[in-house]
């Protein structure tokens, strides 16, 4: 049997004016006793946490590109993320403050109340907005290469987190100008982050997978967000909702995740009796079950794009 | 090393399924997919079974292949379009799922389908690097060790904080071709990405997998350049409707190829009404069997007998010319510079002249064509294609080279 050297180097030279370079050890595939891959019908979903780990790479990439595009070419660049928050914040505390006068609980300033719930919101809504058309706007993508496909929703979610982050700031510095201070539970922020984390990436898998097979999708997602502020307490707080539909209310995740957000910020949110519960078991769902259902229709994604 | 195979690639019974046709553009509206959610539980209530769907129209892109690929093999796939290359190529590169049968793969695989997959116009030359790397499989790492050599050999350093909007075509190709030349893959799945660019790009892919071979890399290779398949690889698989019918030694193999080529004839006998046939075809006085030669550069006279049975007004004939594989270069009409044709009945002869023949050096396929502008089925004859086969010359080696020529003036000295 012939030997072959796998680090013999493959030399490029174009008319001999390459730069010589050493040898690079490249463990990852140097040895032919490499595992074999099969593949067969229905996919081989064994080891499929492992690859997305190999794979975290090619993530970061997409979400590093998502990021580095999404402001090019646009005269106010990142301001974007704060300018527009910040527009619907001045609408809203308009609106629902003022001309609404709907309450604001325990003496905290409107505007806010609203921003607390605008950042979790615009978080939500950039996810369901890019999210539904995440895979087909990759249709280059996953029509010439593989990789789980996972990556692509989950890689604009960390787009709009990168907005929720700059938002999040925004929100601490206008607490700061009130001189509100946050209360102690804020330090359970992070358990709320991670709750609009799952609720995002549930909405994100169901959306985008759902997109491909069905294009209506795309045109019903606008309508979605539109209709998601109205059940989603952004420019109210819950109190204004009649206690007994609190329940109901709820099951819509982000009711949960935005009186999280303000109950640790301003330590004002509607986290008693069933509503936080009720919201943690519906992002729960969501993931669980828009996870599962883009991994069963991922196999066709490259046959019906 | 003794006791380990040294299959890199296994195919096993591979088929793949696509359903096609007008049911399935129906078949995916949400409408649809409602129905049939509410008729299902409808019957599901009434304690009644759902009848399956009628089977729509299926069609097997391919069909019961099997072949094994050992380290260091380089494998050319050929076959026409659409008989399954594509197909193969993009399940092996994982990109769509096998209906039957399996695939083993040892190594790390490499699938180049085309050249600078995941590059972002928005991005500089640069990020691109990074991004086209890891699209394809790189590290982080993997590229920045490797990103000087990157650089060196796509020869656009100037540009590398240019977006690659801005890049003319050429750097384009340069640039994602060296990510792709310096992932070092065990297992390397190419398609046609070589019918870009210049050909001096070309000879530089060609010897990057020369290299890559001689290195024990595995390569999967489809390509319509014959002459590569031939330089290249030294096995060939041909691939037919889905199926795999010859596997073997690459010159077998494309003799195998070309006898299909030439036997895709029967087409004419099906075409038309029998009104008018097209009796035999001449080329420079000689009749126009498979093989018939043609100098390049020189003239070539195609005259064609025509039969007539039933009287016919307005008419055009029309001679093509093109690959074995059926990529049309030469495709010309009577109609275009003359008036149509009125045929009565009786013989008539069709004579096209071309002043030059564009072509380089290698086997085209003819065909001749009679058409109705006036009649529900317009094509009326259809003749059997012929191969033939162009002479070497001291034409440059361009697939196409018209007649041309330079001139040149001296217009005095620099001030």
């Amino acid at each position: 049997m012939r030997v072959i050297s796998r680090r013999s180097r493959i030399n490029l030279t174009v008319s001999g004016k390459m730069p010589s370079t050493p040898n690079i050890p490249l463990t990852a595939h140097d040895s032919y006793a490499a595992e074999e891959i099969v593949l067969r019908p229905g996919g081989n979903s064994r080891g499929y946490w492992t690859e997305l780990w190999r794979y975290r790479e090619l993530f970061a990439f997409l979400a590093w590109r998502d990021l580095k595009v999404r402001y090019k070419q646009t005269t106010v660049g990142v301001a974007w993320a704060v300018i527009r928050p910040l527009l619907v914040t001045v609408i809203f505390v308009t609106v629902f403050g003022r001309l609404a006068n709907l309450p604001s609980p325990e003496g905290i300033p409107y505007p806010l109340l609203v921003l607390a719930g605008m950042t979790a919101w615009q978080f939500f809504a950039t996810v369901m907005a890019d999210g539904s058309n995440s895979v087909l706007s990759n249709a280059n993508l996953i029509s010439k290469v593989y990789f789980p496909r996972v990556i692509v929703p989950a890689s604009v979610v960390v787009v709009a987190f990168a907005d929720l982050l700059i938002t999040g700031l925004m929100t601490l510095a206008l607490m700061a100008w009130y001189g509100v201070l946050p209360p102690i539970q804020v330090l359970l922020l992070p358990g709320m982050i991670l709750l609009a984390l799952a609720s995002a990436l549930g909405v994100g898998f169901w959306l985008s997978a759902l997109t491909v097979r069905f294009r209506d999708v795309k045109i019903l997602v606008p309508f979605l967000v539109q209709f998601g502020l109205y059940v989603t307490p952004v420019g109210f707080s819950t109190t204004a909702v009649p206690e007994r539909y609190h329940p109901f209310f709820a099951l819509n995740p982000m009711v949960g995740v935005i009186e999280g957000f303000r109950w640790c910020l301003l330590g004002t949110g509607v986290v008693d009796g069933w509503v936080l519960p009720i919201s943690v078991v519906s992002a729960v769902a969501l993931l669980i079950t828009g996870f599962r259902y883009f991994r069963a229709t991922e196999r066709q994604f490259a046959d019906i794009i | 090393m003794g006791i380990m195979s040294d299959t890199a690639i296994r195919v096993n019974g591979l088929g793949k399924l696509y359903q096609i046709g007008a049911a399935r553009e129906k078949g995916d509206g949400l409408r649809h997919a409602l129905e049939g959610t509410v008729r299902k539980w409808g019957n599901r209530l009434r304690g009644r079974a759902t009848p399956p769907e009628p089977t729509q129209e299926d069609f097997w892109a391919l069909k019961d292949v099997s072949f094994e690929i050992k380290r260091g093999e380089c494998v050319g796939v050929i076959g026409r379009n659409g008989a399954g290359k594509s197909t193969l190529l993009k399940l092996l590169s994982r990109i769509t799922e096998p209906t039957e049968g399996e695939i083993g793969l040892k190594g790390r695989v490499g699938s180049l389908l085309e050249v600078g997959t995941g590059f972002h116009p928005e991005l500089t030359g640069r990020e691109n690097i990074f991004l086209n790397g890891s699209v394809l499989g790189m590290g982080r790492r993997e590229i920045q060790a490797k990103f000087d050599e990157i650089v060196a050999f796509s020869e656009v350093e100037k540009f590398l904080d240019t977006p690659v909007k801005r890049y003319s075509s050429g750097m384009y190709v340069r640039l994602a071709f060296s990510v792709a030349a310096h992932l070092e893959p065990d297992i390397l799945i190419v398609d046609e990405v070589l019918a870009v660019g210049d050909m001096a790009f070309q000879a530089r892919c060609y010897a990057f997998f020369a290299k890559l071979v001689q290195s024990g890399v595995s390569i999967l290779l489809v390509t319509h350049n014959l002459l590569a398949l031939k330089d290249y690889c030294r096995r060939g698989i041909l691939l037919v409707d889905g199926r795999k019918v010859d596997d073997g030694p690459v010159h077998f193999v494309l003799q195998a190829y070309k006898k299909i080529m030439e036997a895709r004839i029967p087409v004419s006998r099906d075409i038309g009404d029998g009104r008018i046939y097209i009796e035999g075809i001449e080329l420079n006085g000689l009749p126009a069997v498979n093989g018939v030669p043609l100098d390049a550069g020189k003239q070539a006279v195609f005259v064609i007998y025509i039969v007539v049975e039933l009287q016919t007004l307005e008419v055009y004939c029309n001679l093509t010319l093109a690959t074995p594989d059926g990529q049309q270069l030469i495709h010309l009409r009577n109609d275009v510079t003359g008036p149509l044709y009125d045929l009565s009945v009786g013989r008539h002869i069709v004579s096209v002249t071309l002043a030059n023949v564009p072509l380089a050096a290698g086997v085209y396929s003819a065909q001749a064509r009679i058409v109705s502008q006036n009649i529900a089925t317009p094509v009326l004859y259809d003749s059997e294609p012929f191969l033939i086969e162009v002479s070497n010359n001291n034409l440059p080696s361009s697939l196409v080279c018209p007649y041309h020529f330079f001139q040149h003036t001296t217009v005095g000295k620099c001030a």
